[in-house]
C-alpha cells in the first residue's frame, strides 16, 4: 500500500517537472504563431500568425537571414576543423603514448579550468593586432573566422577523443603498417570509420556549442552584418517595445536545428555530452 | 637500429598529430593567461596601458559594483547549484527504476531545456516573467496575486528568476550524468536491499549517493566552473540589474571592457579573482571528495 502510493507520488512529482520542463518551450512555439497583443494577454492556444511574424521578422532590419548564414558557416566550419584537428590529438595522446606527451596532455586539461570571462581582455586586444600583421587579419576582429578558429581545439574535445581512443584495438594499428600504410592514412581511414558513433558524438556536441555561443561573438563580430544569431536575438531582447510574437519567432527558429539534432540524435546528443565521464 | 629508426619516425609524426591543437591552446588560452596577469598590473586601454602596480587589486577591495558582482555569484553557486545536484540526483533514481511506467517521456521531457541555447531560453524566461508577461497574467487570473510582480525590476525577485532559470535550464543536463552512472550499478544491489527491507531514502543515501560519488563530484566542478562564469543570462534576462542587484562577475568584465569607460588592466584584475576562485574552489571540491577514501 506504502509502496503504491509512493509510486503515486513519483509520478505526480515526475509529472508536475515534466511539464515544468517543456513548457516554456512550449509556449515559445505558441508565442512565435501569435500576436504580440495575444501573447502579453497569455493566450495559450496556437494562432495562425507564424508567417506574418516570419515576413516582420525578415522585413527587419535586423539582418536575420543574413544571421543565420552566419551562425551555420560558423557552427560547420568549426565543427569540421574541430573533427580533424581534436580527434588527431585525442587519437595520438593513445597511440603514440609518451611521457612527454602525456604531460602535455595534462597541461591542456588545465585549459578546462581557465574560464572564457578571464581571457577576454588579452584575447580582444590580440585578435584586434591581428590586422596589422599579414595573413593573421584573416581570422583579426570581426570575422567569422575568428570565432571559428576560438572553436576549433578544445581540451573537452582532445579529453573526449582520448577517452574514446582508449578502446580502439591497437592491434588494428600494427596490422596497418605491416600492410605499409602512413600513420595518417591509418588515423584516416581505419580510425576514423571504425569510430563513427564517437565522431557523430563529437559533431553534434560541437555544432551545438558553436552554434550556441555568444560572449566571444558578442566581442570579435562587431558590425551588423557579422552578428550571428544569438547576437541578433539578444539584441531583438533588450529592445524596449519588444513584439514578443516576433522575437519568439526569431528564437523559435534559431532552435529548431538543435532541436532537430536532439531528437533525430538523441543518443549521440547525450553519448556526446557524458562520454568524457566515462572511462 | 632498424626499429630505431621507425620508433623515432612515429615519435616525429605523433607530433604533427598534437602540434595544432597545441599551438592553437597555446596561443588563445595560455599567453593571453599570462597577458591578462600582466595587465592586471596596468591601466588604461588598447595601446595606452601604463604601470599601476597592485593599485587595481586595492581598488576590488572599495569596489562596492564588484563586491555585489561577487556576491551575486557565490549566492548562484551556493543556493543554485546544491539545489540543481539535489533535484537531478533525485530525479534520476525515481527514473533509474526499471518499472516505473512514462520513463523515457520523463527522461526527455525534462532534458528537453537542454535543446535551447542560453540566449534562447533567456529571452524566453524574459519575456515569460516580464510585468505584462505570462507569468504574471496567469498568476492573475487565479488571484494568487493581485497587482504584477516585478520579476525584473525587483532586486530581490531578479535573483529569484536567475535562479529558478539556471535550474530549469542545467537539471536534465546533470540528470543524464547521474542516469548513466547509475546504469553501470547492478540491480541486484538494490533488490538485495528491497528484500533487507530498506526505505527508499536509505537506499538512496547507501547505494546510490556512495555509487555516483565521482560523478557528483564532477558535476559539482563542472557546475562551480559554470557558476562562475555566468554572462549570458545576467545579460540577457535581467542586463545585470536592477542596479547591479543580479550582475556576476563575468559580466561585470564585460561591462569594465565595452560598457563604462574601459579599463583593461582593472578588468584583467576582476578576471583573476574567478581564476583563483576556480582553482580553489575545485581544489576544495576534489579533496572533499576523496576524503572517504
Amino acid at each position: 500500500m506504502i509502496k503504491k502510493i509512493s509510486i503515486v507520488l513519483q509520478h505526480i512529482f515526475l509529472m508536475l517537472l515534466s511539464i515544468l520542463s517543456i513548457f516554456p518551450v512550449i509556449w515559445m512555439v505558441i508565442a512565435a504563431t501569435n500576436k504580440s497583443v495575444n501573447v502579453t494577454r497569455g493566450t495559450l492556444t496556437p494562432g495562425n500568425y507564424l508567417f506574418e511574424n516570419i515576413k516582420a521578422l525578415l522585413d527587419s532590419d535586423l539582418l536575420y537571414l543574413n544571421a543565420f548564414k552566419n551562425s551555420f558557416t560558423i557552427a560547420l566550419i568549426t565543427t569540421v576543423l574541430a573533427m580533424l584537428v581534436s580527434s588527431a590529438a585525442g587519437y595520438a595522446f593513445v597511440i603514440y603514448r609518451s611521457k612527454v606527451r602525456d604531460m602535455v596532455f595534462n597541461i591542456i586539461l588545465l585549459s578546462m579550468m581557465i574560464p572564457f570571462a578571464a581571457l577576454l581582455v588579452p584575447l580582444f586586444r590580440l585578435f584586434g593586432k591581428f590586422n596589422n600583421i599579414g595573413i593573421l587579419k584573416y581570422i583579426s576582429i570581426n570575422t567569422l573566422a575568428s570565432v571559428v578558429i576560438i572553436g576549433v581545439a578544445t581540451a573537452f574535445l582532445i579529453f573526449f577523443f582520448r577517452q574514446n581512443t582508449r578502446s580502439f584495438p591497437k592491434e588494428l594499428v600494427e596490422a596497418a603498417r605491416i600492410d605499409g600504410l602512413g600513420e595518417f592514412r591509418i588515423f584516416l581511414s581505419i580510425f576514423m570509420p571504425t569510430n563513427k558513433a564517437v565522431y557523430a558524438a563529437a559533431i553534434v556536441v560541437t555544432f551545438m556549442t558553436s552554434w550556441n555561443s555568444y560572449l566571444w561573438p558578442l566581442i570579435t563580430l562587431q558590425s551588423a552584418d557579422k552578428r550571428t544569431l544569438p547576437l541578433v536575438i539578444a539584441a531583438m531582447g533588450s529592445s524596449y517595445t519588444p513584439d514578443y510574437g516576433m522575437i519568439m519567432t526569431a528564437v523559435f527558429l534559431a532552435t529548431l536545428p538543435t532541436a532537430l539534432i536532439f531528437f533525430l540524435m538523441q543518443k549521440q546528443f547525450v553519448a556526446g555530452m557524458t562520454g568524457s565521464v566515462k572511462g | 637500429m632498424n626499429k630505431k629508426k621507425v620508433m623515432e619516425s612515429f615519435n616525429r609524426q605523433a607530433w604533427i598529430f598534437i602540434i595544432p591543437s597545441m599551438l592553437l591552446i597555446i596561443s588563445f588560452v595560455f599567453y593571453p593567461m599570462i597577458q591578462a596577469f600582466i595587465t592586471s598590473f596596468q591601466t588604461g586601454t588598447g595601446t595606452n596601458l601604463s604601470v599601476n602596480g597592485i593599485d587595481n587589486y586595492k581598488r576590488l577591495l572599495t569596489d562596492t559594483t564588484f563586491r555585489k558582482a561577487l556576491f551575486n555569484t557565490l549566492l548562484y553557486l551556493f543556493v543554485q547549484v546544491p539545489i540543481m545536484i539535489i533535484l537531478a540526483l533525485v530525479i534520476s533514481s525515481m527514473l533509474n527504476n526499471k518499472k516505473l511506467k512514462f520513463k523515457g517521456f520523463y527522461r526527455t521531457a525534462i532534458f528537453l531545456p537542454c535543446v535551447t541555447s542560453l540566449v534562447a531560453y533567456s529571452i524566453i524566461f524574459k519575456s515569460l516573467f516580464a510585468a505584462d508577461g505570462f507569468v504574471n497574467a496567469i498568476l492573475m487570473k487565479v488571484h494568487l496575486i493581485s497587482e504584477p510582480i516585478s520579476w525584473i525590476t525587483d532586486p530581490v525577485w531578479a535573483k529569484i528568476l536567475i535562479i529558478v532559470a539556471i535550474t530549469w535550464r542545467w537539471v536534465g543536463y546533470n540528470m543524464v550524468f547521474y542516469l548513466s552512472g547509475l546504469q553501470s550499478v547492478d540491480d541486484a544491489v538494490y533488490e538485495a536491499a528491497d528484500i533487507d527491507g530498506a526505505s527508499a531514502f536509505r537506499k538512496f543515501k547507501s547505494i546510490t549517493l556512495p555509487m555516483l560519488r565521482p560523478i557528483i563530484i564532477f558535476t559539482t566542478i563542472n557546475s562551480t566552473i559554470g557558476t562562475l562564469q555566468l554572462f549570458d543570462e545576467s545579460k540577457n534576462i535581467t542586463g545585470g540589474g536592477p542596479a547591479n542587484a543580479t550582475i556576476t562577475i563575468s559580466h561585470y568584465i564585460y561591462n569594465l571592457l565595452f560598457k563604462y569607460s574601459p579599463d583593461f588592466g582593472y578588468a584583467a584584475a576582476v578576471s583573476y579573482v574567478i581564476v583563483i576562485m576556480i582553482v580553489v574552489l575545485s581544489f576544495i571540491q576534489m579533496k572533499a571528495g576523496d576524503k572517504n577514501d
